[in-house]
Formats: C-alpha cells, sequence, structure tokens
C-alpha cells in the first residue's frame, strides 16, 4: 500500500515542491473515484480543487493545501448536506458552518462529504439511507458510527483528515473501530453553528485524524468563540501542539473499575491493561477510582438525546425545505406524511421517543429524572479529577462487528456507545487513539482518554506520548 | 408495555404517519429501550439539582448586528426560499391552515 500522509507529510511535499496543493487534490480526488465504491465512506465529492481559499500559495499555515473529508451534516455553501438521511436528498446548504468557514481560511481543501448514520444517531453507519459504509480493515465489518464514513476515509487514506461529530461517541468510537485517532473536545470548544443539530446540548464536532499531532493542529484551527453559538465559551485558546513532547513523568491516570465489568471483550481488556502498563512505564502513577453512577450514563443518554431529537428535528416538516409528500391534501398531512416518508427507522424511533418522554404527565419520571441523574454523574467525573489528571479505559466494548449483526435490536446498537456517552453528559474531552489489534478478531482496538474540562492540551498530551511509545516497540 | 394506542398517540403529537407493520415494530423497540431506561429508576436523586447544560454560561449576548454575507437579494432568496417545496417570490406557499365550514 502506498504511504499514507499526514498533515506534516503533506507539508513537506509541499514546501520541498514535491508536489502544488492542485496536485495532491487531484491524486486523492482520483483515489476516491477508484476506491469508494467498495467502502461508501464519502456520499458526495467535488470535483474541483476549492478555489474560495482565503491563503496565498506560500502561506505558512501547517493546513494549508491539506485535502480534507467533512461529514454530511455540516453546512459547505453551495453543496449538498444529507445528513445521511432522504429527507434532505436535494438540500443545499446555504452558507458555511463555522469549522468550515476556519478550515477555509486556513487553507484547507475539502475533498467531499462523507458518509453517517442518518442524522447521526447510530454506532454503524447502517442507519444512512445511503447504504452502510465499509470498515477498511475488513469489508465485511462495520466502520462504526455515526461519523463511519469519515474514520474510514482516514483510515483508508482517502483523505488526510477528516472532521466528524460526537454526540455519544460518534468520533470517538468509529475511530477505535478503524483505528484512527478521535477527537471529542469539551462542549463549549468548537462552535457547532452550521452543524446539523442531533442533541444540542450534547454534540460537539472533532477531528478524525491518522496521529495525535494532526489531531491538535485541527483543534487549533476549528476551536474558539463563535457569536453564532451562544454555548462556546470565551477563552483563549492555547497551542495544542505546543506541550505535546512534555513528558508525563507522575501524572495521576485514574482508572474506573467500572469500566472492565460485564460486556468488555476479553481482547479489549488485554489490550487497554497492556496500553495502561505502557502510561505506567512512561512514569505515570496509575490510580484506581471508581464511577459509581456510570452503570446509568446510558439510561440518561437515551431519555435526554430522544427527547433533544424529537425537538430539534420538528422543523422538518415538508414546508421550509427537504422532502415534502406529493400526495399530502392538507397541512396536517403535510406534516405527517413528509416525515414519514422521509425519516428513517431510527429517527423515527428517538423522535417517538422523545416525544413521549416529554409528553404531559411524563416530563418529571423521564426528561427532570435523567438531567438529575446526569448532575450525579458530573459529580462522579468531579470528584475523580480531584484525585487524578486524566481518566483512561476501552473506547469500545468491542471490535468492529459484522455488517447486519446487530442491525434488528436497537439497544444492543445502543450499547456500543456504553464508554463514551457519559464524556458527553459531562462535556469534558475526550480522545480515542489506536492501542493494536485484537488477538481474536485481528480488528483495531481503541484507547480513550479522558480530561477536565476544557483541559484538552493534557489528553493530547497523554495520547501523544503513548504513540510514540508504542511506535517505538 | 405501551398499548397500540399509545403508540398511535405518540405518533400523532410527533407528527409522523406510522403503518399498521411500523406500529408493532415500534411497539416492540420503545418498550424494550423504555424498560432499560426504567433503571433510572433505582437511583435516589433526592435534592439533587438537574444538570441541564455544563458548560455554566448564562445569558450570551452578541451585538443585533445583520450579517453581512446574509443580503437579502435574489440570490440569497433563491438560496433561502427556493428550497421550499412550493413557493412564490418571495413567499413561501402552504396548504391553507383553516377549513371552510
Amino acid at each position: 500500500m502506498e504511504k499514507s500522509f499526514t498533515i506534516r507529510d503533506i507539508r513537506d511535499g509541499l514546501t520541498k515542491g514535491h508536489f502544488t496543493a492542485e496536485e495532491i487534490f487531484k491524486k486523492y480526488s482520483d483515489k476516491i473515484k477508484k476506491e469508494n465504491k467498495k467502502l461508501n465512506a464519502y456520499l458526495s465529492v467535488f470535483d474541483q480543487r476549492d478555489t474560495n481559499i482565503q491563503m496565498h500559495t506560500n502561506d505558512t499555515n501547517m493546513l494549508f493545501g491539506v485535502p480534507s473529508a467533512i461529514k454530511d451534516n455540516m453546512l459547505i455553501e453551495g453543496t449538498i448536506a444529507t445528513a445521511g438521511s432522504k429527507i434532505l436528498k436535494n438540500y443545499i446548504s446555504a452558507y458555511d458552518a463555522t469549522v468550515i468557514k476556519k478550515l477555509r481560511q486556513s487553507g484547507v481543501s475539502f475533498l467531499g462529504k462523507t458518509n453517517l448514520d442518518e442524522f447521526a444517531m447510530g454506532t454503524s453507519t447502517e442507519n444512512s439511507a445511503y447504504g452502510p459504509t465499509k470498515n477498511p480493515h475488513d469489508l465485511t465489518r462495520v466502520p462504526g458510527g455515526s461519523s463511519g464514513g469519515s474514520a474510514a476515509a482516514v483510515a483508508a487514506d482517502l483523505c488526510v483528515f477528516a472532521l466528524g461529530s460526537d454526540t455519544g461517541g460518534s468520533v470517538r468510537q468509529p475511530a477505535s473501530m478503524c483505528g484512527v485517532v478521535g477527537l471529542k473536545p469539551t462542549y463549549g470548544r468548537v462552535s457547532r453553528h452550521g452543524l446539523i443539530a442531533m442533541a444540542s446540548s450534547l454534540d460537539q464536532i472533532g477531528p478524525l485524524t491518522k496521529n495525535v499531532y494532526d489531531s491538535a493542529l485541527v483543534l487549533n484551527a476549528i476551536c474558539g468563540q463563535d457569536v453564532f453559538d451562544s454555548t462556546t465559551v470565551p477563552r483563549t485558546v492555547p497551542d495544542f501542539t505546543k506541550d505535546l513532547n512534555k513528558e508525563i513523568k507522575g501524572l495521576k491516570v485514574g482508572v474506573p473499575k467500572e469500566f472492565f465489568g460485564e460486556g468488555l471483550d476479553k481482547e479489549v481488556k488485554e489490550k487497554i491493561e497492556e496500553t495502561i502498563s505502557k502510561l505506567k512505564n512512561l512514569g505515570a502513577e496509575i490510580i484506581e477510582i471508581s464511577l459509581p453512577n456510570f452503570e446509568y450514563a446510558l439510561a440518561t443518554y437515551y431519555i435526554i438525546v430522544p427527547s433533544e431529537v424529537s425537538s430539534n428535528l420538528a422543523r422538518f416538516d415538508g414546508i421550509r425545505y427537504g422532502h415534502s409528500s406529493k400526495d399530502a391534501k392538507t397541512l396536517l398531512n403535510t406534516y405527517l406524511e413528509s416525515r414519514s416518508e422521509g425519516f428513517g427507522a431510527e429517527p423515527k424511533r428517538r423522535i417517538m421517543l422523545g416525544t413521549y418522554a416529554l409528553s404531559s404527565g411524563y416530563y418529571d419520571a423521564y426528561y427532570l429524572k435523567a438531567q438529575k441523574v446526569r448532575a450525579l454523574i458530573k459529580k462522579d467525573f468531579d470528584d475523580a479529577f480531584k484525585k487524578v489528571d486524566v481518566i483512561v479505559g476501552p473506547t469500545a466494548p468491542h471490535t468492529a462487528f459484522k455488517l447486519g449483526e446487530k442491525i434488528s435490536d436497537p439497544l444492543s446498537l445502543y450499547m456500543e456507545d456504553i464508554y463514551t456517552v457519559p464524556v458527553n453528559l459531562t462535556g469534558l474531552p475526550g480522545i480515542s487513539i489506536p492501542c493494536g489489534n485484537g488477538t481474536i478478531s485481528g480488528m483495531p482496538i481503541g484507547f480513550q482518554i479522558i480530561g477536565r474540562s476544557f483541559d484538552e492540551e493534557t489528553v493530547l498530551r497523554v495520547s501523544y506520548q503513548l504513540e510514540q511509545a508504542m511506535s517505538d516497540n | 408495555m405501551l398499548t397500540d394506542k399509545e403508540v398511535r398517540h405518540i405518533a400523532e403529537l410527533a407528527r409522523i404517519k406510522i403503518s399498521a407493520k411500523e406500529e408493532k415494530s415500534l411497539k416492540k423497540d420503545l418498550s424494550s429501550i423504555l424498560e432499560y431506561i426504567n433503571k433510572l429508576n433505582e437511583v435516589d436523586t433526592t435534592g439533587v439539582e438537574p444538570l441541564y447544560q455544563t458548560t455554566g454560561l448564562v445569558g450570551s449576548f452578541r451585538d443585533d448586528e445583520p450579517r453581512g454575507e446574509f443580503k437579502m437579494d435574489e440570490n440569497l432568496n433563491e438560496k433561502l426560499i427556493g428550497q421550499a417545496p412550493h413557493s412564490q417570490n418571495r413567499f413561501i406557499k402552504v396548504k391553507s391552515v383553516l377549513s371552510h365550514k
């Protein structure tokens, strides 16, 4: 296989004159044309190099001329954004998402839009209305989800990096299953303006990259307060690459005992424990901790998410944009039939679940109860972070499963996110980095590192140090 | 277990028309998810304040200024109104809201 390009490789190639930005874009475009058919990672590709780059060719920005892939729930002006749904099949973005605007300013180019579970609802990309994405490591297996197209595109070198969105693990879990690096920044770090909303109190955009350094570089480019997302925080933004080289001797690493209970595959457990011992070798102090309410995180998540979904997806009504039923005779039927025809099974399930949880007489029992348990989960993490600097464990309970294996049982697919949802509920930053392949499945395994609120620097530093230690072996 | 009537009522509230087949599978799926969710009742939340958001930001303001790139012209009209399934000039057409008696 040809060498897979990192951001630094592109930078080097451009500076040394091995290729121009146009040439490297074309190289990737051609590769996508050849290889996308078997993977279905891209839903749409852009023919020509985007000319809207606001930079000069001699610019020193590390991201200049870097070809990227964007999850198809983020808006790029003038291009189709489907969110993986039939209901938005022909929807043309009216403006650039803030992350797109920022990447443009850095000189990044866009190869195309990547596949996802419909409205980012899923853990295998099988919920996409445009067919599942395949895992580049084994085409009979899922790439994870919902940012499965982005993860597969990075793993197969059909782009240099990609953006995904993570509501309950949708960047980290596919990164884990495809053997790439996936970062979910702290909630409020990256603007959601121009991201098609799923669950607004949890959604966060993050990079999928080939290594940790690239992850830091992309985060540098996309983060910061945005007046168009009132939940972004007014904080100065550090250079996330600056401290990657600092050693982690004496750093306190928490290992929650609850992460190693029932449901965790043996081959995953093995690798995670191996990786923890590597941290120990690097001089970190390993401390067992407890997150007593961990077992309630997933149930909490599946009240809050459907509730927010039922509200956010009310806008798809067949009136202003998106699919509109041709058969509807009355206004009410326009709503009923457009939504019936346009949404797939999972959005329907979640909209209805959320509608139920928020309906008269059930609000206290479900939504309010969930937000209270959410507070308890947050307190568990706050308490833990008084004793430790980062918390580590598996990203997902097992490696990539077979296509079709779980699709008939929604609850079993929900379980995929058991280790990642607590991080969204608490708003904390989390990353998944590859830590080897399973001894039984042979598939990639992800190691998750969770940090204090707005402490991506430590999360990235630990990741980088581990990555270096693993590549030395 | 949700009843058939409850499933139909939720679908109506959610403004989604469901087929008899969908009704059956939704009843099964929603009931099993709700059963799982009900494990939250094991948690004692007496005196716990709900956590609706994690940033702690309260009242984020910005200047109320028009966005330069959103100047109302034919181009923007096409971008926004042009995507409506039924439109006329700068207006979106909807079916009648009030019916004749």
